[in-house]
């Protein structure tokens, strides 16, 4: 293509218009993966300064890559601007499905995430020289500049707000994703339709068809596939995931719900948690005379502790939570501290990371009241921590007059596997009594108190509860004929019937 | 072998872009070396056995007994005779390390057994066992019925054993999906027949099939199987089914090293009909094992009299003095030999090895073989996982040439994708035992490894990258191979040939190489060589 001589009017053909709106689409979905991208990182790895700034240089610089790498287009640079395009529609469409479902799998997720981003950005850094160079022929050099950077700008404002306003909160991240793809790939459509020689390029126009197919594909079954990958699972508000090298912790957000999941397993919701805490741990304090010495398993969470630490007696809190991540971020975090009162960071709480079966075989001291908060036992690794030996080792542990509070999982979705656990410390030597306490988030929730000797009718229950009140605690402890105790076996390292039975009963009602 | 991490998602993504990314997705999806020692019994020390060439002894000193050899026969002799009181006795080991088949190693990850790795919970006539775990702590007490209370921490947690077919994991070794109905027919036969057998009890009161074997009923009606290999009796019961026949296949090779054809029927039935755990709250069934598998039996067997003990001490040459014994034994680290002056003395080596230190004293006998075995410590970023049932620590691929392997760290595994070691074995049963010791020594470490690696990915690909060391070790003489006729015939003639002062100790004197067996050999000659010496103790047996 020639330089126009001076002056001359610029061409109207449709193939201007054409890629003077292929300029603002390019745009428009080069920040919509950019945007994209900087938001998966952030709910997938966290600290969403550190992943948007480098996503977003990562992106910039990639684009300056493509940039230069264009000097080294010689010919056709319609031709390989469509390629392009079809490249960015197919990347890009399938970027936030691609980082979702990639996310458990693979162990360099950065590298995954930077990589992608380079690509998408390379090629998006390429488009625009490309593009000046094919309408230097249409315009002058000075309209072409200004046409296609007006564009370029226009496009990148309605990505950046059509990102959070629109997108994100109505359409969501993978659908998103593969929407913008489309609109790709119809640019790149429109190109080759309108395309003065058709013939040469038969071949790029089946690959539009098929990633237009594909992309279409992608936006019909993106529920499918969110449900496939088990971060989306959580539903698109996830604030902070980590994989820790024992568990796969999540936050998420929504509306003012805070909600904790491990594995996939909900673990708390900031709406009811308090009445989960308090019936975990005000009946077993308010038996014990001068509750002094307390011991926490599990719950790093720092919830259980910041109800204990309402007791002014207390003289110092154990905390044995197995993950030191989850303990840093519980400690850390202004927005979890909020919901724990910084119990992990007061001078009475010393928190220990270990595995609490060797840690409870090992410790020499005792306790006044012991909470047991561990996670259901879905995995023999956790099944253990619910056996006659754990509670024969945690006998030791419990101060004359002393008081243990195990959470039980559900008495009416599982009553065998929540009989299980009373049947067993029974066995290990413990006196228990059985209770239960309706909590939103999780349903009918249920949990056992024991100690060595007999277990006090009543207890002194501290002012301030907004559940577990001196009058409605003595309610929980009765059982209708649906959670009522049934015969059950002791669950034993060898046999580890818990985790059996928990699974069947928890498939049933689930089924 | 080349492991090509699991970067498919990601590579998928990529392959459009060819910007440049080439470098990156190298250094991405590129094989990490997996590294790799070979290791096995000292063939220096024990080929100079076979060579000789040692020199005469320059140093005397006396003892009451002498023991030589440290496996598991060896150790519980000498048990046996600290705890009757013998103080004046020494046990002579050729290795480093006591335990023979019994021993383990350790790398960061975990301990890990090089052999011998559980024990099952004990028969009610196992009686020296019972007793032997009462002092070391591992039974802790007997319930009302006099059963033992096994301590829940050594019996082997759940889950105990999977088993891969069709593509899942499913709990057990036995697979009980997808079978044809005359899978099912025959297993249901074999199970019913086995169960007779397990409760079958002898006209002299004995139980047909007892453990340690010594137990078992003289009846001709059950020795008779002894004659005949197990694959011809299972043929004439007419169970052709190819489930049941993998099962038996594994089962022999599992506990003889050796196929059905090469076992006798007297053998593979003991295999299924030989164990009646008597334990305390239904532990019957259950298992003891420990990271390093038996080598923490051996270890505390040890403990009880380690001043008794000396490693590196190759015993040579064993002959009459007068009325007593002299031993002389090479000591490697001095490089002198010593002659052991003693009134009685326990040959606890297999009968190989005996014949060749002894030969005035033990005679040659026919008909004794061996199965080599290898087996490897595979070091993982990560405990292996596969559809279906869970974890377990015995992980067995219904269909391959391999056993599977155990996990080492099962006992003290805590939640979360940890580092983890499990142990792979596989006997070289479908050789002739000699070529496949040839093939044991001859093939190096690298070609052992790249076919541990397979085998352990054709069960599990989620291992894909996972592996990171292979610790190979090699048993040329892993199992004694109970053979037709061994155990009835040719084992008891070769312990009748044999007479004091000299005392024979070792599995292969009953045809099975079982911890049980060997205990019960080493507890025997100990109790027979202090009757000879004349001092008084209580029997275990």
């Amino acid at each position: 293509m020639d330089e126009p001589p001076a002056g001359e009017p610029p061409h109207r053909s449709p193939l201007v218009i054409a890629l003077l709106a292929s300029v603002f689409a390019v745009a428009t979905c080069g920040l919509v993966y950019e945007l994209l991208a900087s938001t998966i990182a952030s709910y997938l790895l966290g600290d969403s300064v550190t992943q948007f700034s480098t996503v977003i240089g990562t992106y910039l610089f990639a684009m300056g890559m493509g940039s230069y790498a264009s000097r080294w287009v010689t010919k056709d640079e319609l031709a390989l601007f469509v390629r392009v395009e079809l490249l960015i529609a197919l990347l890009g469409g399938c970027s936030a499905a691609a980082l979702f479902i990639a996310f458990p799998f693979v162990e360099s997720f950065r590298i995954l995430l930077y990589a992608l981003v380079f690509a998408i950005g390379a090629f998006v850094g390429l488009e625009i020289p490309l593009l000046m160079r094919i309408l230097r022929g249409r315009y002058s050099f000075s309209d072409t500049v200004s046409n296609v950077l007006t564009f370029d700008y226009v496009g990148a404002l309605a990505a950046s707000l059509l990102f959070p306003l629109v997108l994100v909160p109505m359409i969501g991240l993978v659908r998103t994703g593969f929407l913008f793809g489309l609109m790709n790939v119809g640019v790149a459509m429109l190109l080759l339709w309108v395309l003065p020689d058709r013939r040469a390029m038969r071949g790029d126009k089946i690959a539009s068809v098929l990633i237009a197919a594909l992309l279409l594909a992608g936006m019909i079954y993106s529920e499918k596939l969110q449900r496939w990958s088990e971060n989306a699972g959580y539903g698109e508000n996830v604030i902070y995931a980590v994989s820790t090298p024992y568990q796969r912790l999540a936050i998420t957000r929504g509306g003012g719900d805070l909600r904790l999941y491990l594995n996939g397993n909900l673990q708390f919701s900031s709406r009811d948690e308090y009445r989960y805490h308090e019936a975990l741990v005000h009946p077993a304090m308010g038996r014990v005379a001068n509750p002094r010495h307390i011991l926490i398993l599990g719950g790093g969470d720092g919830l259980a502790a910041r109800e204990i630490l309402r007791h002014p007696g207390v003289r110092d809190v154990t905390l044995v939570d197995l993950d030191p991540e989850m303990t840093r971020i519980f400690g850390r975090s202004e927005m979890l501290t909020r919901l724990n009162h910084g119990s992990l960071n007061d001078p009475r709480v010393h928190v220990i990371n270990a595995d609490a079966f060797g840690w409870v075989r090992a410790a020499r001291r005792q306790y006044d009241v012991i909470i047991v908060d561990f996670p259901d036992p879905t995995d023999f690794a956790i099944g253990k921590l619910y056996t006659d030996s754990f509670y024969r080792a945690l006998a030791h542990l419990v101060a004359p007059g002393g008081m243990v509070s195990v959470q039980s999982t559900s008495p009416l979705v599982a009553p065998g596997a929540f009989w299980t656990v009373a049947t067993t410390m029974e066995a290990a030597g413990f006196t228990t009594r059985s209770y239960h306490a309706y909590v939103p988030s999780f349903g009918e929730w249920g949990y056992t108190l024991a100690a060595l000797g007999p277990i006090p009718q009543h207890a002194r229950i501290i002012a301030g509860n907004r559940f577990v009140t001196a009058a409605e605690e003595p309610n929980l402890f009765d059982f209708p004929p649906d959670m009522a105790r049934r015969p059950v076996a002791v669950n034993r390292l060898d046999n580890q019937i818990l985790v059996r039975l928990f699974a069947r009963e928890w498939s049933v009602y689930e089924n | 072998m080349k492991i090509s991490r699991r970067a498919a998602l990601g590579a998928g993504a990529l392959g459009a872009g060819a910007l440049g990314l080439g470098a990156i997705g190298w250094s991405w999806g590129g094989a990490p070396a997996i590294s790799s020692e070979l290791g096995g019994a000292d063939f220096a020390r024990g080929h100079r056995l076979r060579d000789g060439g040692f020199p005469e002894p320059s140093v005397t000193e006396r003892r009451d007994i002498v023991i030589a050899g440290g496996g598991i026969a060896g150790l519980a002799a000498g048990w046996q005779l600290a705890e009757a009181g013998v103080s004046d006795f020494a046990l002579l080991e050729l290795e480093d390390d006591v335990g023979g088949n019994a021993r383990g190693g350790r790398n960061a990850i975990s301990a890990y057994p090089l052999g011998a790795h559980y024990l099952p919970v004990q028969n009610r006539e196992s009686r020296a066992i019972i007793h032997l775990l009462e002092k070391l702590g591992m039974v802790t007490g007997r319930d009302e019925a006099g059963r033992p209370i096994y301590d829940p921490l050594q019996l082997c947690a759940d889950l105990d054993e999977r088993v891969l077919w069709q593509g899942k994991w499913h709990e057990g070794l036995v697979p009980s999906t997808g079978l044809a109905d005359g899978d099912v027919a025959d297993l249901t036969a074999f199970n019913a027949a086995m169960t007779r057998f397990q409760a079958a009890v002898g006209a002299d009161g004995r139980p047909a099939f007892a453990l340690p074997i010594a137990y078992s009923s003289t009846d001709d009606a059950y020795r008779a199987l002894d004659r005949v290999d197990f694959a011809s009796w299972l043929r004439q019961q007419g169970w052709s089914s190819p489930i049941l026949w993998g099962h038996i296949r594994y089962a022999c090779r599992d506990d003889y090293g050796c196929e059905p054809e090469h076992v006798s029927a007297w053998a593979g039935i003991h295999y299924f009909a030989g164990r009646r755990g008597w334990a305390a709250d239904g532990a019957g069934d259950g298992l003891l094992t420990w990271p390093e598998g038996n080598a923490r039996l051996a270890r505390m067997m040890a403990a009880r009299f380690a001043d008794n003990i000396a490693r590196g001490r190759i015993v040579w040459r064993v002959a009459r003095d007068g009325t007593g014994v002299v031993v002389d034994s090479f000591d490697v680290a001095r490089g002198v030999s010593v002659r052991t002056r003693a009134r009685a003395v326990i040959l606890a080596t297999p009968h190989f090895l005996s014949v060749r230190i002894a030969g005035d004293l033990v005679p040659q006998a026919t008909g004794f073989s061996y199965a080599p075995w290898i087996i490897a410590n595979v070091s993982l970023t990560r405990p292996p996982a596969g559809p279906g049932s869970r974890l377990a620590w015995d992980n067995v691929a219904f269909v391959g040439e391999s056993l599977g392997y155990v996990v080492a760290n099962h006992q003290t595994r805590a939640l979360g994708p940890l580092a983890s070691v499990v142990t792979w074995y596989m006997p070289l049963s479908r050789m002739e035992p000699a070529a496949a010791r040839r093939l044991l020594l001859e093939r190096d470490g690298a070609a052992w490894r790249d076919m541990v690696v397979a085998d352990l990915l054709r069960s599990n690909p989620d291992l894909t990258g996972a592996i990171t060391h292979v610790a190979l070790w090699r048993w040329g003489h892993a199992m004694i191979r109970p053979t037709p006729g061994f155990i009835h015939a040719i084992a008891p003639a070769a312990r009748a040939a044999v007479h004091a002062p000299l005392f024979l100790a070792h599995s292969d004197l009953s045809g099975l190489s079982l911890f049980e067996e060997a205990h019960y050999r080493g507890t025997e000659a100990a109790e027979a060589a202090m009757r000879h010496i004349g001092h008084e103790f209580e029997s275990m047996l």
